[in-house]
Parts: structure tokens; C-alpha cells; sequence
């Protein structure tokens, strides 16, 4: 029963992922730690856990041309060397008034995207089904 | 330029705060490179998908990494993959929007009351 729920909400985690370009790691990890996974283990294994979510995703997505494969590669490749400069950061940061800050950041970028995408008769909404981006 | 600031932004970010790349990328793809929400999404996972494989071979190396539970989660999750993607092919990009900025808001309030 445990492994049933534990197998939906990585389903969900999955569903997640293929909807809006997250990892699913904010479902794994939790998930992995009420599974009896200590919090470092929770997070290692999540990581391996995206690989097949990210190969199907992106599988999919790149079949109904949504993917950009440089923008990609450049984004994902910039982001592993900065990860490491964030661990040794991270130490000396005081870590939860960073995260209430980057929490505020996500309210606001919520609230714009809300903003942009508001009903309104006259003009469609912008960055809906604007034109396809310059990379 | 603004794509090598983004990923550093991303990898920066979730090392520091403990949150996945994505939740950094595609709201930067959106707002500052003004993307569509279902290519920021797309590529926010192939991108993803390169950070993670390389945080993998740090965790195996040193041993934290629990093959079966991956398989546990991630093999539903590989499956709940395809059927979101399916799903946003059917979703106007305005409810797409909304329901992301949903998202967003769930995952601040969850880590505000952290």
C-alpha cells in the first residue's frame, strides 16, 4: 500500500514534469523521505529518479517540437558549474531567510505571469500563443 | 548570454536553496528571455535532465544513491511524463499559465511555512 502511494505520487511528480518543465523533485524528495530515506538519500535518489522522467518528457516534447536543444545544452551545462559554487555558498548563508526571500521571488513571478495572461476583451493576452522565441 | 545567466542562475540557486532547476528556469525563460510557456517548459526539462545526470555520478560515487526507490518513483513518473506533455498539447497557453502560476504559488507557500 505504502509503494502504491509512493508509485502515484511519482506519477504525479512525472505529470508535473511533462506540464511545466519541472523536475519533479519537489514530489521525489518528499515522497522518498516518508519511504524512510534520510534527507541526503532523499535527494541523491531523486536526481537518478528524474533521469527516466526528463527522457520520456523530453521525448515527447521534442516530438511536438516544443523542445530547443541549444538553449537547452547551454542552460543545462551553465547550471552544473554554478551548482557548485552554490554548495560551497550555501555553508555560510544563512539558509532560511534566503528561502523565504526566493519564496517571495515566486509569488511575484506568479502574480506577473497571472497578470500577463488576464482576460481582457480588447488585447490577447501576451505570452500565451505569442510567436516562437529568438534564441 | 542571457541562456548561460539563466543556467547559472538555475544551478546556483537550487544548490544553495535545496530546490529543483526547473522551479528557476522556465519562470527566467518566461519573464526575462519572454518565451512561450510550452517551449520554456520543454527545454527547462532537457536542461534539467543534463544538471541531474551530473549530479547523479557525485551522488554514486558517494554511495547515497538508492537504485530500486529511483526505479520506484521514476519509472510511474517516466510514464506521468508522457501523459503531461500529451496533456499540454491540449491545454490553451493561457490556462497553461495559470495553472504554472498555481504551481508557483503552492511551492512558496509550502516553503514560507517551512
Amino acid at each position: 500500500m505504502t509503494y502504491l502511494l509512493a508509485a502515484a505520487l511519482g506519477l504525479a511528480a512525472g505529470v508535473l514534469a511533462g506540464l511545466f518543465g519541472v523536475g519533479g523533485g519537489v514530489l521525489f524528495v518528499p515522497t522518498l523521505t516518508w519511504l524512510g530515506l534520510s534527507q541526503i538519500h532523499a535527494e541523491a535518489t531523486s536526481l537518478l529518479a528524474i533521469i527516466p522522467t526528463v527522457l520520456v518528457g523530453v521525448w515527447r516534447q521534442h516530438s511536438y517540437g516544443n523542445v530547443r536543444t541549444r538553449p537547452a545544452l547551454v542552460i543545462g551545462i551553465a547550471s552544473i558549474g554554478a551548482t557548485v559554487a552554490g554548495a560551497a555558498v550555501a555553508v555560510a548563508l544563512p539558509e532560511a531567510t534566503l528561502r523565504k526571500v526566493f519564496a517571495v521571488f515566486l509569488l511575484l513571478t506568479a502574480a506577473q505571469i497571472a497578470w500577463r495572461n488576464r482576460r481582457s476583451p480588447s488585447a490577447p493576452a501576451e505570452g500565451t500563443d505569442s510567436p516562437q522565441p529568438r534564441p | 548570454m542571457r541562456l548561460v545567466l539563466i543556467g547559472l542562475a538555475a544551478g546556483f540557486l537550487s544548490a544553495l536553496l535545496g530546490v529543483g532547476g526547473g522551479i528557476v528556469i522556465v519562470p527566467l525563460l518566461l519573464l526575462v528571455a519572454h518565451w512561450e510557456m510550452r517551449t520554456a517548459s520543454a527545454t527547462s526539462l532537457a536542461a534539467i535532465g543534463i544538471t541531474a545526470t551530473a549530479g547523479v555520478v557525485t551522488y554514486v560515487v558517494h554511495g547515497d544513491v538508492e537504485p530500486v526507490y529511483a526505479l520506484l518513483v521514476g519509472m510511474p513518473a517516466a510514464a506521468g511524463a508522457a501523459a503531461g506533455a500529451t496533456l499540454q498539447q491540449r491545454l490553451q497557453g493561457r490556462t497553461l499559465s495559470l495553472l504554472f502560476a498555481a504551481v508557483l504559488v503552492a511551492i512558496a507557500v509550502r516553503m514560507l511555512l517551512q
